[in-house]
C-alpha cells in the first residue's frame, strides 16, 4: 500500500512537473532542442515508474509507530527552527539548545543533555570558528 | 616512461608540508568515521566537503584531504564489524563473519592486523591499478563525442541499482528525481528560468552540497532518531583486543586469499554499479568457495575470511576511483560524493582532466599511496586508539553530526533558505530509504543532470536535431548495449544476489559504498 501511495505522489509530482515544464519562457536564445525537451523526458521517466509502483508495490517498509513518527515530525521541527533563529541569536546559544534538543530526544538524561550542548556547541565553535576560521552565524551579541 | 615522471611531479605536489598534513588529517579522520557506526564513507566525505571549502582550500589539496577521508574510512570499517559485529560501514559487512568469531576467541588484534595488512595490499595495488588503467581510459574516452557522453551517462544511470537491486523502478525513479532537481534553475544554454516560480533563491539553482548533505547526513540522524532504544551502545569498557601482530605462518596462510581478494575487488570497482561491499562479497564468497569448500573453518573466526574481504573491501575503493577520474562518472555513493568535490572545485573530471590538470590528478594519485602507508601505520600500532572511540555513544555522537552539517552548509551559503532545504532533503532522504528508493541515483542525478543534458543538446545541435545521432557510432551503440543489459539484468539475478548477500548480515539500513 505504501508504494501505492508513493507512486500516486510520484504521478502528482511528474504531472506538476511537465506542467512546470510547459510554461518555461523561451529566451532570445534558441538550440535546436530548446530547454523543454529534457524535463519532458525527466518527467515521463518519473510518470512511468510511478505508474509502475501502483500497479506492482512492493512489499509494506516497516513504518515506525505514531510515537517514533512524531518524534522525527518534532526533531524536523527543531531543525527548522535552528536554521530560521541561527541568524537572530547566534550560533552559540542556538546550537546549544539543538543540540540538547536531539541529545535528549536520543535518550540522555536532560542535564546531561544540556551538558552536552554546550560541549558541542563550545567544541564546534573553537575549531571550526577560532583554529579554522569558518564564519559561523553571529548573534546580537557577536557570536 | 612517462606515466612514472607524471606520477613524480605528483609526489612533488603531494609531498609539500601542507598536502603530508593534510593527507594525515583525512586518513585519521576517516578511520574514526569509517570505525563510527551510522557515519559510513559517504556521509562522512559529505559533512566535509563544505568545511574543506570555506577553509579556502585550493582544488588539490580539498582533493587529497577527501579522498583521504575516503580511504580512510574504508580501512576504518572492519574496526567495528570485528570488535562489535556491527559493520562501520556497508562494505565491512563481510568482515563480520569472521573478523567477529576470531575477536571472541580472544584474537581480535590479530584480526584488526590481518584486516589492516590485507587493506593496504587491496588498496596499494588498487592505487596501482588506477596508475596503469586510468590513462588507457583516457584514450578511449578522448573518442567520445557529446552523443556518446549523453549515452555514457544514462549507463551510469541505467548500472547504478547494481546487480543487488531489486526494483529497478525505484532506481530509475531515484535517477530522474535527480535529474529533475537539476533542472531547477536558469537554463545553461538559453538562460531561460527553469522550475524557479520567480523565487530569488532558485535562480542558481539548488546546489549539490544541500542535498547531499541532507540526503545523506541528516537522513542517517532520522534513521537513527527512529530506531534508537535507550540504552543502545556498547556499556563496558574497551574491548579487549589481545596481541597486536598476527604470527608469520597465519599471514603466510593467508596472503593467496589476499590476492584473489584484491583482484575481484578492484575489477568490481572499475565496473559500473558494483562497487566496494560487492567487490568484498564476491572476495568472501570466492574464497569460501576456494578453500573452505566443506564450510568447516569459515564463518567460525577463519583469518583467511577476514583478509580476503578487507582486501577487496579496499581494492574496489581504489578502482572505483577509475572511471570517476577518467570518464567522470561515479560507480558509487562515496564516489558520486568525491564527484562533487571536484565540480565544486569547477574542476570538469574526465578526459581533460588529465591533459588540463595534470597536477591534481597526479597529486592525488601520489597522495593516495602516501596516505596508504599512513593508514598502515594509523591501523595496525594505534588501533587501540580508535578502539576506545567505538564508546562514544550513538545518542551524543548524531546530534554532533547533525550540528557539523549545519555548520558546514551555513558556512558557505550564508543562508537560512538553503540550512532550511537542507532539513527537507534530510527527511525526504528518510521517506526514500524507508520506501527502499536508493539515494545514489538521486544524487548522481542532481551532480550530472545538467552535463548530461548539454551533451545532449549539443549533439542535437551537431546533427541538426535528428535524434538518430544517439545511435549514430559504433561505440555509441555498445553503449547503448551495455546500458540495456546493465538495467535488465538486475531484474532477472538481483532477487538472488539480494538474498544471498541479506543471508549474510543482519543491517541494511546502511547507505551504500
Amino acid at each position: 500500500m505504501s508504494d501505492r501511495i508513493f507512486g500516486g505522489f510520484g504521478l502528482l509530482l511528474a504531472i506538476f512537473y511537465i506542467w512546470a515544464a510547459t510554461i518555461i519562457k523561451d529566451s532570445f536564445m534558441v538550440d535546436v532542442v530548446g530547454p523543454r525537451a529534457f524535463p519532458y523526458m525527466v518527467g515521463t521517466v518519473l510518470a512511468l515508474c510511478s505508474i509502475y509502483f501502483i500497479f506492482r508495490p512492493d512489499d509494506e517498509p516497516a513504518w515506525p509507530t505514531f510515537q517514533k513518527f512524531s518524534e522525527i515530525f518534532f526533531a524536523t521541527a527543531v531543525m527548522l527552527l535552528y536554521a530560521w533563529v541561527l541568524p537572530e541569536v547566534g550560533f552559540l546559544i542556538s546550537t546549544v539548545f539543538a543540540t540538547a534538543y536531539l541529545t535528549w530526544r536520543l535518550g540522555t538524561q536532560p542535564f546531561w543533555s544540556l551538558v552536552t550542548g554546550v560541549a558541542t556547541s563550545g567544541g564546534i565553535y573553537i575549531v571550526f570558528h577560532l583554529i579554522l576560521g569558518l564564519s559561523l552565524a553571529k548573534g546580537p551579541l557577536g557570536f | 616512461m612517462e606515466i612514472l615522471s607524471l606520477l613524480g611531479d605528483g609526489f612533488a605536489v603531494a609531498l609539500t608540508p601542507q598536502n603530508l598534513f593534510l593527507a594525515f588529517m583525512g586518513c585519521f579522520l576517516g578511520t574514526l568515521m569509517g570505525a563510527l557506526p551510522g557515519l559510513g564513507p559517504a556521509n562522512g566525505v559529505a559533512i566535509l566537503i563544505p568545511i574543506a571549502f570555506s577553509l579556502g582550500l585550493g582544488p588539490t589539496p580539498s582533493l587529497i584531504l577527501l579522498t583521504s577521508v575516503y580511504y580512510g574510512a574504508m580501512y576504518g570499517g572492519r574496526i567495528s564489524s570485528i570488535l562489535l559485529n556491527i559493520p562501520g560501514d556497508e562494505p565491512a559487512m563481510m568482515t563480520c563473519l569472521d573478523g567477529y568469531p576470531m575477536a571472541q576467541q580472544g584474537k581480535a588484534g590479530e584480526a584488526l592486523s590481518l584486516s589492516g595488512i590485507a587493506s593496504f595490499f587491496g588498496a596499494f595495488v588498487a592505487t596501482c591499478g588506477l596508475v596503469v588503467l586510468a590513462p588507457q581510459l583516457v584514450k578511449i574516452a578522448l573518442l567520445f563525442g557529446p552523443a556518446e557522453y549523453f549515452v555514457l551517462f544514462t549507463v551510469a544511470f541505467a548500472t547504478l541499482g547494481g546487480i543487488t537491486s531489486t526494483n529497478q523502478a525505484k532506481s530509475a525513479f531515484a535517477a530522474a528525481l535527480g535529474l529533475g532537481v537539476a533542472m531547477i534553475g536558469s537554463d545553461s544554454q538559453t538562460g531561460s528560468q527553469r522550475f524557479t516560480f520567480d523565487h530569488i533563491h532558485l535562480y542558481d539553482g539548488i546546489d549539490f552540497l544541500i542535498a547531499i548533505v541532507g540526503l545523506f547526513a541528516l537522513s542517517e540522524v532520522f534513521i537513527f532518531l527512529e530506531k534508537h532504544n535507550k540504552d543502545a551502545g556498547p556499556s563496558s569498557g574497551p574491548p579487549k583486543i589481545g596481541r597486536i601482530l598476527p604470527d608469520l605462518s597465519m599471514l603466510k596462510r593467508c596472503v593467496p586469499s589476499i590476492g584473489r581478494g584484491t583482484a575481484l575487488g578492484f575489477f568490481s570497482g572499475v565496473l559500473p554499479g558494483a562497487g566496494a561491499s560487492l567487490g568484498s562479497f564476491l572476495a568472501y564468497s570466492l574464497e569460501k568457495q576456494t578453500v573452505d569448500r566443506e564450510g568447516e573453518t569459515f564463518g567460525k573466526g577463519d583469518p583467511r575470511g577476514v583478509a580476503a574481504p578487507e582486501a577487496g573491501n579496499n581494492a574496489a575503493s581504489g578502482g572505483a576511483l577509475v572511471p570517476m577520474l577518467a570518464l567522470g562518472v561515479p560507480g558509487s555513493g562515496t564516489t558520486a560524493v568525491l564527484l562533487a568535490v571536484l565540480l565544486q572545485l569547477n574542476i570538469t573530471p574526465g578526459p581533460l582532466l588529465f591533459t588540463k590538470n595534470p597536477d591534481v590528478v597526479w597529486g592525488l594519485i601520489a597522495a593516495l599511496f602516501i596516505g596508504n602507508f599512513m593508514l598502515l601505520a594509523m591501523n595496525i600500532p594505534l588501533v587501540g586508539l580508535f578502539t576506545r572511540v567505538l564508546l562514544i555513544p550513538t545518542r551524543i555522537l548524531m546530534p554532533v553530526v547533525a550540528m557539523i552539517s549545519f555548520v558546514g552548509i551555513y558556512s558557505i551559503t550564508g543562508s537560512t533558505f538553503d540550512v532550511m532545504l537542507m532539513v527537507g532533503f534530510g527527511v525526504a532522504g528518510w521517506v526514500l530509504r524507508k520506501l527502499e528508493v536508493p539515494l545514489v541515483p538521486v544524487i548522481l542525478g542532481i551532480l550530472l543532470g545538467n552535463q548530461m543534458e548539454v551533451n545532449l543538446r549539443r549533439a542535437m545541435t551537431i546533427s541538426d536535431g535528428d535524434w538518430l545521432t544517439l545511435v549514430g557510432s559504433p561505440l555509441a551503440i555498445i553503449l547503448w548495449v551495455i546500458a540495456i543489459a546493465g538495467f535488465v539484468l538486475p531484474m532477472i539475478y538481483g532477487r538472488r544476489m539480494k538474498a544471498r548477500m541479506e543471508s549474510s548480515r543482519k543491517d541494511d539500513e546502511i547507505i551504500g559504498d
